[in-house]
């Protein structure tokens, strides 16, 4: 192996990990509060496809941004909708969800720009690029130092959010009354619900929540790790932040190191494609399947236990 | 003195359920009125009502003579009524300060009102008796204790009136003694308490008044000093029932069932069955009686095979099945098992009655060869056991959901004792079934006891262990306290039944 | 508060799924709408190519056959209350056992290489859903997230297994050669042997064993012992093991039979009509399966007609994206998407206007 790569691995590490640890963040706020989310790669793939097309319209990223929340919010509310008032299963919804998302964006993408669901390329000006703050140049080009520096800080304005987001919801979920409250009805929605708190409001607060985290991430795909959205572009990343969400075991921090653990595999997978080891090629497939691997050994209970929330997945019903 | 709460004209229904018709009930302040009824009589909804967790159809409620609205339980709480429910409403991973404050955080963070629910915990259990410790995690405390938590959390929120809904049912004797000089405390103090309860027992030993309610109605209401378990058994059944079923005396044969030296351990390591011997012969009836939680249930899943002995033997017709664990061979060598809750285990509500009627038989050669199952012959045999046991409606297609709770009971009886079993194990035989159908159960027990069958019997009501069984067990603590003749007298019972022995084995 | 009352069976199990469907097929029409289309000319030529002509028939009833299978693996499962949502994985999987037999017992007649490869297929996509089946049973870890992570195993291994070992060397198309010995022939192929002119689509006898899997699901839960066992549990854990039903072998015989199911999938498409091993060939067949159980109540009558619906959407869904090009083939998954919210999440949605309509009626 070339060491000289290791920054950009590391770099890119921390740019894989952006998406995962939005989505897995959304996971976190929903399920603590008692929904599951299976839905997180659809939301994140509208995300992604409201985003590049507003950030077209526009030719503005936040403008893209904006959009990208919204959708997402969007069909978070159908989740929450299914979830809360109708009481229908979750991860039937979370499927609906994916599959709504996997057909409308091509089908409105085909429709509207006619190259197979694909949006038209975004310009520099309408992407979320690497903060350019004054003499980043002359620091990159420092020697060692440079190099350090251009791991951490030659990233978009969405990456420093998304790692902002971890002690923040770390800490609204542990120190503030709307974090108990939803902790609580994640476990026990009828202790809530006789504290004379609402549980459908607290839900929906954690689903709208989840759907603005993931709209982000979305926003992220398109406009600033590409620049334009694809059909299928957030390529099974919803469910690999639920397998990190689950490596965490429903916990901020943790899933930060669990989403960099699986940022950094597959920013290896990227460079390594087609390396040697020996004679042997290492395949790129391993790095791929090695997150889904490693959740099952873990669920499995090979390494650790991971035990979600008690009353997440099962709809809340004040029938006797 | 104003009453500190009264419901005038309460209704309440449940699709085809009349749970609450037309109750009128008033609550003297500082005062412990008890509201008693059979299951299902509606004291829980009527209360639930009060404080907000359903709406009532029609009524008014008045808390210290000001007529409310009573929308949800916040509602509730901001007039000074706090529940404590039968299901303790707490969220286990957190710690007792985390559940006392939840919903009366007092800011958007919750550092503050931290601090201040462990200094207000710290006074209330100084004042009433309430020592928990506000750093343990509520999920590892015992039941006693978590029951204090619920207190705490309705005191801290500021409750003038507390409603305490069967609130023994989960106890040991000695945590219900606690409990009652806590709730005697807090009546002393002028506190308001409502406590729901099915036993008559209770009622006497701490009420000043109490309220009779039977199907929805409120058919009573009396001074505790000025009534006796008599006039309130009868209000509560509405005729005077004797219990007493005609029979003659057994005549025991061989042993059936030996239990020998039986310890049973829970997850956590806790001896929830702890070294019980005794035996079942044939034409006997034995019945164990216990407060619910003693170790009866576990013991009838070791004996049934559902669970397997951590050590100790059960040996069935001179053979050592403890360790095989396996229901279904031990149904063959005919052993038949009348579970203690049917609607989770005895049946299954959502197949036809047909089906639930060859629950834990489905394997037999006479309902199909093999591997097949004949679906005509499946039918016939539930239509033969409705007939056997005068299930209504005598429908075999008909959903298991869709039949009453006696008729549920006699199917489950008719499928088990169908079998000719030499043993019938079962639990609360008539549980939440009515009178009719409690004494048809009765009566086909004696029979099968006369035609020369064992049967063990386990019970909480210990009428029903008192007029069926030859001999009494007592559990207590998961060990056997006694034994006693099938005529012992109820107060020497229920002395063995708190823990209270002179001959502990 | 929707009461839980009762609705005559009729209602339950013909209004409610029609109405359920009838929105989801208004909605779909709705982004049809949007798209600047016109909807119900989009439905007549989706239906004129589905059911206008015998070979519309022939295509749609060879889609049937993949979602008949990839339905009753997701029905099956959920009988013993297991939500299934690996069958795509499983399939894919299959599809190595198909190849496997396939190509490597060349040797042999086509009769007895046939047969073969169709266990053969079951059998690997059994495997596939045992194992999330025993890690539930045994070790306590959600089905629905194991078979989830295994549907990404199976995408990883199964592009790396055709990549570096079943394609031939040279090749550029990610694919294995030809399977010969194995292959079972289209309906025109058969037919040409005997001089009928049947139309030319991929439709060939695997329709026949999807039939008998259906028949065979329906014997199995309705009329065996096992099926009894399969059902008490998914309908009460605690039930079963008071009757002695011991619930972690059932869940994992239930697992594989289910895998075993979607794996036939291999059979319709790698031995027939891919004709060999092509990468992700399963083209999202399995989750299809969850749309076709829901919306056949997990029924196996109901999952033959939800396939054929399903048939006639992707057959008819490809002659539209043909003659309307603004209308992309994703609208296919955009209706199975809207059909799993409303058929699934949302199934009781009309219940309580329903209810009350029917209490009204009664009074």
């Amino acid at each position: 192996m070339d060491l000289s790569l290791l920054p950009e691995i590391l770099s890119s590490t921390i740019r894989m990990s952006v998406p995962l640890i939005l989505a897995c963040l959304a996971g976190l706020w929903s399920e603590r509060s008692g929904i599951v989310d299976i839905g997180l790669e659809g939301k994140m793939l509208v995300g992604a496809f409201a985003s590049a097309c507003a950030a077209a319209y526009f030719q503005s990223a936040w403008m893209g941004l904006l959009f990208a929340i919204v959708i997402s919010v969007a069909m978070s509310l159908v989740h929450g909708y299914a979830s809360i008032n109708q009481r229908g299963n979750q991860v039937v919804s979370g499927v609906a969800i994916n599959m709504l998302a996997a057909g409308l964006c091509v089908v409105l993408g085909n429709t509207w720009y006619g190259e197979g669901g694909r949006t038209p390329a975004l310009a520099v000006t309408m992407r979320f690029m690497s903060i350019d703050f004054p003499g980043h140049d002359a620091l990159f080009a420092m020697p060692v130092v440079g190099a350090i520096a251009k791991i951490f800080l030659d990233h978009s304005i969405l990456t420093y959010v998304a790692f902002a987001m971890v002690p923040l919801s770390a800490w609204a979920l542990a120190k503030t009354r709307f974090g108990l409250r939803l902790r609580a009805v994640g476990e026990n929605p009828q202790a809530v619900d006789t504290a004379g708190i609402s549980v459908a409001k607290l839900r929906y607060q954690a689903v709208i929540i989840a759907g603005i985290l993931c709209g982000i991430a979305g926003s992220f795909l398109a406009t600033s790790l590409s620049a334009s959205f694809v059909r299928d572009m957030s390529a099974g990343r919803g469910f690999m932040a639920l397998a990190a969400l689950i490596f965490a075991n429903w916990r901020a921090w943790p899933a930060l190191f669990a989403c960099l653990l699986f940022g950094f595999l597959q920013a290896i997978g990227n460079f390594l494609q087609g390396a040697h080891l020996g004679s042997f090629e290492i395949p790129v497939q391993f790095f791929n399947s090695l997150p889904y691997v490693m959740t099952v050994v873990l669920l499995a209970g090979f390494i650790g236990k991971s035990v979600p929330p008690k009353a997440s997945g099962i709809p809340y019903t004040k029938d006797r | 003195m104003t009453p500190a709460i009264e419901l005038i004209g309460i209704d309440k229904r449940f699709g085809e359920v009349h749970a609450n018709n037309n109750v009128t009930l008033s609550i003297a302040q500082g005062s412990i009125h008890g509201i008693i009824g059979e299951n299902g009589a509606g004291k829980s909804t009527l209360m639930s009502i009060l404080f907000g967790f359903y709406a009532a159809d029609k009524g008014e409620i008045k808390v210290r003579g000001e007529p409310v609205k009573i929308r949800s339980s916040s509602d509730a709480i901001a007039l000074g009524i706090g529940m404590v429910h039968q299901h303790f409403m707490l969220v286990d991973p957190f710690t007792v300060l985390e559940n006392v404050v939840l919903g009366a955080e007092g800011g958007a963070l919750i550092g503050p009102a931290l601090d201040k629910a462990r200094a207000e915990l710290n006074r209330l259990s100084h004042e009433y008796e309430l020592d928990v410790d506000p750093d343990a995690i509520v999920g590892e405390l015992p039941v006693g204790l978590q029951q204090r938590v619920e207190i705490l959390k309705a005191l801290f929120k500021g409750a003038e009136v507390l409603i305490l809904d069967e609130p023994t049912g989960v106890l040991t004797p000695d945590e219900a003694d606690h409990l009652f000089r806590i709730l005697a405390t807090l009546r002393d103090q002028g506190k308001t308490v409502i406590f729901i309860t099915h036993k008559l027992r209770e009622i006497m030993a701490i009420t000043d008044h109490v309220a009779v309610m039977r199907r929805g109605e409120l058919v009573a209401d009396f001074e505790t000093a000025k009534t006796n378990v008599e006039d309130l058994a009868e209000a509560m059944v509405g005729r005077r029932v004797l219990l007493r079923v005609e029979k003659g005396p057994s005549q025991p044969g061989e042993v059936v069932l030996e239990v020998k030296n039986v310890s049973w351990a829970d997850r956590i390591g806790v001896a929830r069955v702890d070294n019980v011997s005794f035996n079942v012969r044939k034409g006997e009836i034995v019945g164990i009686a216990g407060v619910s939680g003693n170790g009866q249930s576990e013991l009838l899943d070791v004996i049934a095979g559902i669970t397997r002995p951590k050590s100790g033997d059960v040996i069935f017709e001179g053979k050592g099945v403890g360790q095989l664990a396996d229901p279904q061979y031990l149904r063959r060598e005919g052993l038949a098992h009348v579970p203690e809750d049917r609607q989770h285990r005895g049946l299954i509500t959502s197949f036809d009655a047909s089906e639930s009627g060859i629950l834990g038989w489905h394997f037999e050669e006479s309902l199909g060869r093999g591997f097949k199952l004949d679906r005509a012959k499946v039918i016939a045999r539930g239509a033969e056991e409705m007939a056997q046991f005068d299930v209504r409606p005598a429908n075999p297609l008909l959903k298991s959901a869709k039949f009453s709770g006696g008729n549920q009971q006699k199917l489950i009886l008719a499928r088990e004792i169908g079998s000719n079993p030499d043993l019938l194990i079962v639990g609360q035989p008539t549980r939440g079934v009515d009178i009719g159908a409690i004494e048809f159960i009765h009566r086909r027990l004696i029979e099968l006891r006369d035609q020369g069958k064992a049967i063990l019997l386990v019970s909480v009501e210990l009428d029903e262990i008192r007029s069926l069984s030859d001999r009494i067990l007592v559990m207590f603590a998961g060990r056997v306290m006694g034994e006693r003749p099938g005529t012992a007298d109820e107060r020497e019972l229920g002395l063995l039944m708190a823990g209270v022995s002179k001959d502990a084995a | 508060m929707a009461a839980r009352g009762d609705l005559p069976a009729w209602v339950d199990i013909g209004v409610i799924p029609l109405l359920n469907l009838t929105i989801a097929l208004v909605v779909a029409g709705l982004v049809v709408v949007i798209i600047g289309e016109n909807p119900f000319q989009a439905l007549s030529i989706m239906l004129n190519g589905a059911l206008g002509s015998l070979k519309g028939w022939s295509y749609m009833t060879y889609y049937a056959t993949n979602f008949i299978f990839t339905g009753l693996a997701v029905a099956v499962a959920f009988h013993a209350g297991l939500f299934n949502i690996g069958g795509e994985g499983q399939a894919y999987v299959a599809g190595l056992g198909a190849a496997m037999a396939g190509l490597g017992l060349e040797f042999l007649p086509w009769w007895l290489v046939i047969p073969s490869a169709i266990i053969a297929s079951a059998a690997f996509g059994a495997f596939w859903a045992w194992v999330p089946g025993y890690l539930q049973a045994k070790r306590g870890s959600h089905i629905v997230i194991t078979t989830i992570m295994f549907n990404f195993i199976a995408l990883s291994l199964m592009s790396y297994l055709i990549n570096h070992v079943f394609r031939p060397l040279g090749k550029m198309s990610v694919e294995s050669r030809a399977i010969d010995a194995g292959y079972i022939p289209s309906f025109r192929e058969l037919g040409r042997m005997i001089g009928i002119t049947a139309p030319n689509t991929p439709l060939n006898p695997v329709i026949f064993l999807a039939l008998m899997s259906a028949f065979g699901v329906w014997y199995l839960l309705w009329r065996t012992k096992l099926g009894y066992e399969i059902r008490t549990v998914g309908a009460n854990m605690d039930a079963a093991v008071y009757a002695g039903i011991r619930p972690q072998r059932i869940i994992m015989i239930t697992m594989a039979i289910s895998g075993g199911l979607a794996g036939l999938l291999a059979a319709n498409e790698v031995l027939s009509a891919q004709h060999r091993l092509v990468l992700e060939y399963v083209q999202g067949a399995g989750f299809v399966g969850i749309a076709v159980a829901l919306m056949g109540r997990n029924h196996p009558f109901g999952i033959i007609l939800a396939a054929m619906l399903f048939g006639m959407l992707y057959q008819g869904g490809t002659e539209l994206s043909f003659e309307r090009p603004l209308i992309s083939r994703d609208m296919i998954v955009v209706i199975q998407g809207l059909v799993i919210l409303f058929m699934g999440a949302l199934e009781q949605a009309f219940r309580p206007a329903l209810l009350r309509y029917f209490a009204r009626a009664g009074d």
